[in-house]
């Protein structure tokens, strides 16, 4: 049998490496562009001790965004950001040493092509991709092309995915499984929704992928309890309420600090 | 006319508007990409559509549903003093005719049947002139469901009246504030309400676009224009058949039922857009809402703003069978600017005493424009749908006039 290390990609390999230290794994959010040095962000996210990073690209019309993310996206393109601007400021960067892990809606892969977007993804030293209007079904389009441009394509699972359909989506998702905690949008919640532990423990029947709880997490709380259930948290909403309320990267970097901390102090207890 | 493609003749085998190819395709365009969260609430519709149309019992109550509360079938009214004037016989299916004044209703009717029938307790819908949402409103109020509606708050200024009588009908109507305030951004907007409550609400689409079945779906409940006027035409007319077919494409319900009776005749069929809304004239490959079809999107790739007179045709796509129909040069997709569509409006009501609603007006203007041009030639029988009555527009009109 092929040892899934080996046959993994560069994040799912970084992911497992961090997960077997025992680590909680901690992918914050951006979305590009959004101020004129948003880069500093992601600095700033790698500081706090992000394991990897989720860079939107804007849409204008995110179908599955809730108000904050709606209003990031809107702020991002009025000040003229593009995918091709995000995708150069990324270039001009050092290696941060934490995977980078792009996000953005079909249109914006289809515009340019698959072949092309992958390409320019990973000239940018992008190694991931989410797309969250794509579903499995509908995916053969660019699974292919991604993994031959070196681009890890995740996929989502939510609590309405019938197991069969699960089981194709854990395998066929490079990187790690993106596991949607609620049937929502994404946005800041009360508490961490009582379908999230039942998610994950039928993900992790069928995959020892890594897989990432998303979709209201946005308390030091929430993060150490979502880390009893899968294998770390992405965190985009409370990121960006923060950024949209004019917080710097110190800021970010001070909350961020705390959600790593809370992941921390999960995995010192036994599981 | 040189804006169109040539007419592909005869009629080729895909394009006779069928059922769609596996996984909800017309030609590339069509298909389900939805998010993974709602991919299971489409299968749900998908299955129960399937199970309904086929049962004999589903489509009689439908049918019954259609006569006594909507008022079909809607008559075939000849245009005389118009036709006389245009040198062409024209027309008329009038869907302006029917219960809420205008086509929404055949489709909604269908798909309120179908929630129930799914045992969902709520109809969710988008809108842009608020046609398609009191429709919803009215069925839900016949059938005991919830209705909520999502309306762009542009829309909720220049609709008030519509907005009145979705709330008489006790609908709620929820004002959508980001992007344009328009029926695209109304749609993202239900969508997302729909991701949320899927349990126990059907998301009640207004226009044959949305993921897979939706526009085949809508197509099918709309089919029932089509089908009266192809029946109406062969008692009408000495050819049997219209040389051809028109009308108004937003997103392209009222034109996909009209064509649907057609499309294994030699009718040629004509799509009228908007200028400001073409998204089969001059739109690119793209997915929105659900859907492989033609956007109308900038250079980066975001989806630009349509701007129309006529809210219903304020879209900036078009559904994925008229990419499809496009493509094969089944039908032809042509635009008209505003002016056009006033004047045409104005026109109907002083030749034939009928106010049209501005979507309609849009398909006249072009019947008139290519009778003139000579597109149209001197006496060809040309069939219109007028999807809906002017009442709405009154204000938008006393306006210009």
């Amino acid at each position: 049998m092929t040892n899934p290390t080996l046959a993994a990609g560069a994040v799912e390999r970084h992911l497992r490496a961090r997960r077997d230290t025992g680590r909680g794994l901690l992918m914050p959010y951006v979305t590009g562009g959004i101020t004129p040095g948003w880069t500093d962000y992601l600095r700033a996210f790698a500081a706090a001790g992000a394991d990897a990073i989720e860079v939107g690209l804007p849409f204008s019309d995110p179908t599955l965004d809730g108000v904050t993310i709606q209003q990031a996206s809107e702020t991002a393109l009025a000040r003229g950001a593009s995918t091709r601007r995000i995708l150069a400021d990324l270039s001009g960067m050092p290696d941060l040493g934490v995977p980078l892990v792009a996000s953005t809606y079909y249109n914006l892969v289809l515009h340019d092509g698959p072949e092309a977007f992958c390409a320019a993804l990973r000239r940018a030293g992008v190694g991931g991709l989410i797309v969250p209007d794509l579903p499995v079904h509908e995916a053969d389009e660019l699974t292919d092309v991604a993994a031959a441009a070196g681009i890890e394509l995740v996929l989502l699972a939510t609590p309405a995915t019938p197991q069969p359909r699960l089981a194709e989506i854990s395998c066929r998702s490079r990187g790690f499984v993106y596991a949607v905690s609620l049937m929502g949008t994404t946005g800041e919640r009360a508490a961490l929704a009582a379908s999230a532990a039942e998610l994950t423990e039928r993900i992790r029947r069928v995959t020892d992928r890594p897989v990432l709880l998303g979709f209201g997490i946005s308390t030091p709380d929430q993060a150490r309890e979502a880390r009893r259930h899968a294998d770390g948290v992405v965190v985009g909403a409370a990121v960006m309420r923060r950024v949209l309320d004019g917080a710097g990267p110190d800021e970010l970097r001070a909350f961020l600090a705390t959600l790593r901390q809370a992941l921390d102090q999960e995995c010192d207890r036994p599981r | 006319m040189r804006e169109m493609l040539p007419w592909r003749e005869p009629v080729p085998l895909d394009g006779t508007m069928g059922e769609p190819r596996a996984r909800g395709r017309f030609g590339e365009y069509g298909g389900r990409y939805a998010p993974e969260s709602l991919v299971e609430a489409c299968r749900e519709v998908d299955e129960a559509f399937r199970e309904a149309w086929a049962d004999p019992g589903f489509r009689g109550a439908l049918a019954r549903l259609l006569a006594v509360h909507a008022g079909r079938p809607t008559p075939l009214t000849p245009a005389r003093r118009l036709s006389e004037a245009l040198g062409v016989q024209l027309y008329l299916k009038r869907e302006d005719l029917t219960h809420t004044g205008s086509h929404k209703i055949n489709n909604v009717l269908g798909q309120a049947l179908l929630a129930t029938r799914m045992g969902r307790r709520r109809l969710i819908a988008e809108t842009g002139a608020g046609q398609h949402g009191v429709a919803t409103a009215t069925a839900a109020a016949l059938l005991g469901l919830e209705a909520t509606v999502f309306m762009g708050e542009r829309d909720i200024e220049r609709q008030a009246l519509n907005v009145f009588r979705m709330r008489m009908l006790g609908a709620e109507v929820v004002p959508v504030t980001t992007g344009s305030r328009t029926l695209k951004d109304a749609t993202s907007e239900a969508m997302r309400h729909w991701v949320g409550a899927s349990g126990d609400s059907h998301y009640c689409i207004g226009s044959v676009v949305g993921p897979d079945p939706y526009p085949w779906m809508v197509r099918e409940f709309q089919r029932i224009i089509g089908d009266e006027a192809r029946g109406q035409c062969a008692a009408e007319l000495r050819t049997g058949v219209p040389d051809y077919v028109v009308a108004c494409v937003g997103g392209g319900s009222n034109a996909a039922g009209t064509f649907a009776g057609f499309a294994d005749t030699p009718a040629r069929l004509v799509g009228v857009e908007a200028e400001g809304g073409a998204g089969a004239a001059r739109g690119r490959l793209g997915v929105l809402h659900g859907c492989r079809s033609l956007f109308l999107q900038d250079g980066d790739g975001q989806i630009t703003q349509a701007h129309s007179i006529a809210a219903g045709l304020d879209y900036p796509g078009v559904g994925p069978e008229h990419a499809h129909l496009r493509d094969l040069g089944r039908a032809r997709y042509v635009t008209v600017t505003d002016d056009e569509a006033v004047g045409a409006a104005v026109r109907l009501a002083r030749t034939e005493g009928i106010v049209p609603a501005l979507e309609s007006a849009h398909a006249l203007a072009w019947v008139i424009r290519a009778a003139g041009g000579g597109d149209l030639s001197a006496g060809s029988t040309v069939l219109m749908t007028l999807s809906g009555r002017g009442d709405k527009d009154v204000s938008t009109l006393k306006e210009l006039l």
